[in-house]
């Protein structure tokens, strides 16, 4: 990396690739069939059907790889943009120090062609905006709007920014990414298409040495696999380095918010209607005034949803309402004071849950009719319920949301909206920032483990398999991020299984020696070549080895998003920190992966203890123990990460 | 690029905007309808007679103003917009949330 695009592979390169991909999908194919089929040891089905469900992921996995390579596209540079176009810098920042952000936003500044450039300061601090004065760059911060409503973190930091700017191009950079004077002159030409709504360039970091023990850089996904999910239309936003048209954003923020709005006034008449029914059912609503009351509630809560399901338009069906509704309390408030009081306890609890619980309105209407109310409160409810889901959106900050805020990855969403309303993205293969890794094994795994959940969480808020919009390859490529996060199950099965070999005895595999190889080893030679020819050069192993070494962080993630997203707890979200964190060798942090590890070497000596005995079976033995080997050799990446004591630049180097 | 409000009392303001309404003058409108109802007219009709171009900007800042003015107890209606702007709004849903009135005049008088 680091050098400008690449001139174009051959057309026979892409040939050799797609030929792999083939090959190794029916090799794969005839080997699973046969494991499932012809193999499978059902005396120990536990672990037999186990290893065969990872072994039937992990090839869905490179079946998906393989048809993300099947169309990989080099980009030529784009030509040059129209000289009239305006653009906004946004530097997003929420606790890094002043240093790192001035000298990002004195890089910002020196970008060539005309822009604006905008410190987005999550943290608003003082010092942060005297930093920006000082270099005459724009300075934002959340506004009253934002106080005691959901923060969102860096999608609503960004959706803070777009209400108060008016470039109609947004180069987006992490507090650390610093760019190259060029970088808006490469890319911005894109955009003379008008279905061109993102260019996303790769992120690579300047603190990270050859052998890159954390696994920071990402070689294969800012490379090979990006260029393949472009290929489908499908390059995805990755948060920092990238540009997007605001047109496109807002677009996306309005469309959302007639849908949501929709959604939420629905919602809303339903539930305010069970109530209302409620109430009607109490003793004192026996009261002719509250009789009268309930009964013109009732009647403009049904008007009102026989309005929309006619085709009303919601904003003035909406308005009708409230103030049908706002006329009976008022009047009822005039009649009976006495009433009132006795509710005003209840209301004022109901109305704290329902504002908290406002981001999940399903929630709140639970809340409602599980309560028992006297009918006046109820009236006061149904109110607070509509009120808070008026088209005003009272219960977020601002009602357009373009940034999607459904996962603490916001970038991921707001690109398959952005597909799914028609846009195009383009990921440009051309370092044009140069960031900063984390320097130490806790923070390295707090960035992986927050990437995993918010993949997780759009996962499960908006599969991409049924969004409309998509093309059946823009979903697949989408899912097959999503897929590769559940690696963390089949890692766990492919380390128990020739451990309990090796200590018990027990094959999940039912055949011959011969028969198993004549199987495998075609479909993992082919599978190894897809993998060499496709990453071109790269080194992936570092990758590889992260991608079954974090089986905890990928299993933590699977668990508390559904936790989040199914049961509504919070994530235990955190900021990745920039700097590092000082202190010893931190093993708590990988103490799965150090059991795991003694497991399988006490599990080795028992197994060749076994042998020498005569108990363990040769050939078996022998297939273990290699995987055995193959398992503390990827788990080995994580000593020296734990070891890291940060970067230190060579002389030479420079 | 121009608004006039006019007050038409009963608490209703029309805003009559001329030109284009984009990204680049959607915050004006945003300080315009917030100025309105900070000045008591929470009931706001745009007049998008004039407006020969709208943009996805241009429709935020109308549901900003929705916003806005609906907290005070009031409403934003929009009246006589053209036909680009009237596919603008049918691209991206907004009609299913503002009604299009045919003259500012009436938009709270129908």
């Amino acid at each position: 990396m680091g050098k400008p695009v690449r001139p174009a592979r051959s057309a026979a390169h892409l040939l050799l690739v797609r030929v792999a991909v083939l090959v190794t999908v029916a090799l794969g194919a005839n080997y699973i069939l046969w494991r499932w089929f012809f193999s499978l040891n059902w005396d120990a089905w536990w672990i037999a059907v186990a290893l065969v469900l990872a072994e039937t992921y992990s090839l869905i996995d490179v079946a998906l790889f393989g048809l993300t390579m099947w169309r990989a596209r080099e980009r030529e540079l784009p030509t040059a943009p129209a000289a009239d176009l305006t653009v906004d810098v946004f530097i997003t920042t929420y606790n890094e120090p002043v240093e790192m952000v001035r000298r990002t936003a004195l890089a910002a500044r020196g970008i060539r062609y005309p822009h604006s450039t905008f410190i987005l300061d999550d943290g608003n601090r003082p010092e942060m905006r005297e930093a920006a004065d000082q270099l005459g760059v724009g300075y934002i911060t959340r506004g009253a709007d934002w106080q005691n409503r959901p923060l969102h973190a860096k999608a609503g930091n960004l959706n803070n920014a777009l209400m108060s700017t008016a470039g109609e191009f947004l180069l987006i950079l992490d507090a650390d990414q610093v760019p190259l004077p060029q970088i808006l002159d490469h890319t911005l030409g894109y955009f003379a298409d008008p279905k061109i709504a993102l260019v996303q360039t790769p992120q690579v970091f300047e603190n990270v040495g050859a052998a890159d023990p954390l696994g920071s850089q990402a070689p294969l996904f800012y490379g090979p696999i990006q260029q393949g999910k472009d290929g489908w239309n499908a390059a995805f936003f990755c948060g920092s380095n990238a540009l997007l048209r605001r047109e496109a954003l807002m677009q996306l923020g309005i469309t959302r918010y007639v849908l949501e709005m929709e959604r939420a006034v629905t919602r809303a008449l339903t539930g305010a209607a069970r109530v209302l029914a409620r109430a009607g059912r109490a003793d004192d609503a026996q009261d002719p005034f509250v009789q009268a009351a309930l009964h013109e509630v009732g009647a403009a809560i049904s008007d009102t949803r026989a309005a929309i399901a006619a085709g009303e338009t919601i904003g003035p069906a909406t308005y009708t309402l409230q103030n049908r509704i706002t006329a009976v309390s008022r009047d009822l408030v005039a009649v009976d004071l006495h009433l009132l009081t006795l509710d005003l306890a209840v209301i004022a609890e109901l109305q704290l849950e329902t504002d908290a619980a406002s981001a999940i309105p399903a929630h709140s209407l639970e809340l409602l009719a599980a309560r028992d109310l006297s009918p006046l409160g109820a009236l006061e409810s149904v109110q607070v319920l509509l009120r808070s889901i008026d088209v005003d959106r009272a219960d977020e900050a601002q009602p357009l949301m373009p940034l999607a805020t459904i996962s603490v990855t916001e970038d991921m969403a707001t690109s398959m909206r952005l597909h799914g309303l028609g846009f195009s993205t383009v990921y440009h293969h051309e370092t044009l920032a140069i960031g900063l890794a984390p320097e130490d094994l806790g923070t390295m795994l707090t960035q992986r483990l927050r990437w995993a959940q918010g993949t997780m969480q759009v996962m499960m808020r908006e599969n991409p398999l049924v969004q409309r919009g998509l093309t059946l390859p823009q979903r697949l490529m989408y899912f097959s991020t999503m897929w590769s996060y559940l690696s963390g199950y089949a890692a766990l099965v492919y380390f128990a299984a020739p451990a309990v070999f090796l200590c018990f005895g027990i094959l999940p595999v039912n055949t011959t020696a011969l028969e198993f190889f004549l199987r495998f080893l075609p479909f993992m030679i082919a599978n190894q070549l897809l993998f060499i020819l496709s990453s071109h050069g790269i080194s992936t192993w570092r990758g590889q080895q992260y991608s079954l070494a974090l089986f905890p962080v990928w299993i933590k993630a699977t668990t508390t998003a559904v936790a989040n997203v199914v049961f509504h707890r919070p994530l235990g979200f955190a900021v990745t920190p920039k700097t590092r964190q000082e202190g010893a060798a931190p093993w708590h942090l990988i103490r799965p992966q150090i059991i795991v590890a003694i497991v399988l070497v006490v599990a080795t000596i028992i197994g060749v203890t076994r042998l020498a005995l005569g108990v363990g079976e040769p050939i078996g033995t022998f297939v273990n123990l290699a995987w055995v080997v193959f398992d503390l050799v990827i788990l080995s990446v994580l000593v020296p990460a734990a070891r890291y004591q940060g970067f230190t630049p060579k002389e030479t180097s420079r | 690029m121009q608004f006039t409000v006019t007050d038409q009392g009963d608490g209703i303001a029309v805003v009559h905007i001329m030109g284009r309404l984009n990204m680049v003058t959607a915050p004006r409108l945003r300080e315009v309808v917030a100025a309105s109802v900070a000045a008591g007219q929470n009931r706001v009709a745009v007049d998008l007679s004039d407006v020969d171009f709208i943009d996805s900007s241009g429709l935020g800042a109308l549901i900003g103003g929705l916003k806005v003015t609906r907290q005070a107890g009031g409403d934003l209606r929009i009246a006589a917009p053209n036909e680009q702007v009237r596919l603008v709004l049918q691209l991206t849903n907004m009609e299913r949330v503002l009604t299009a009135y045919p003259a500012a005049s009436s938009a709270f008088h129908g």
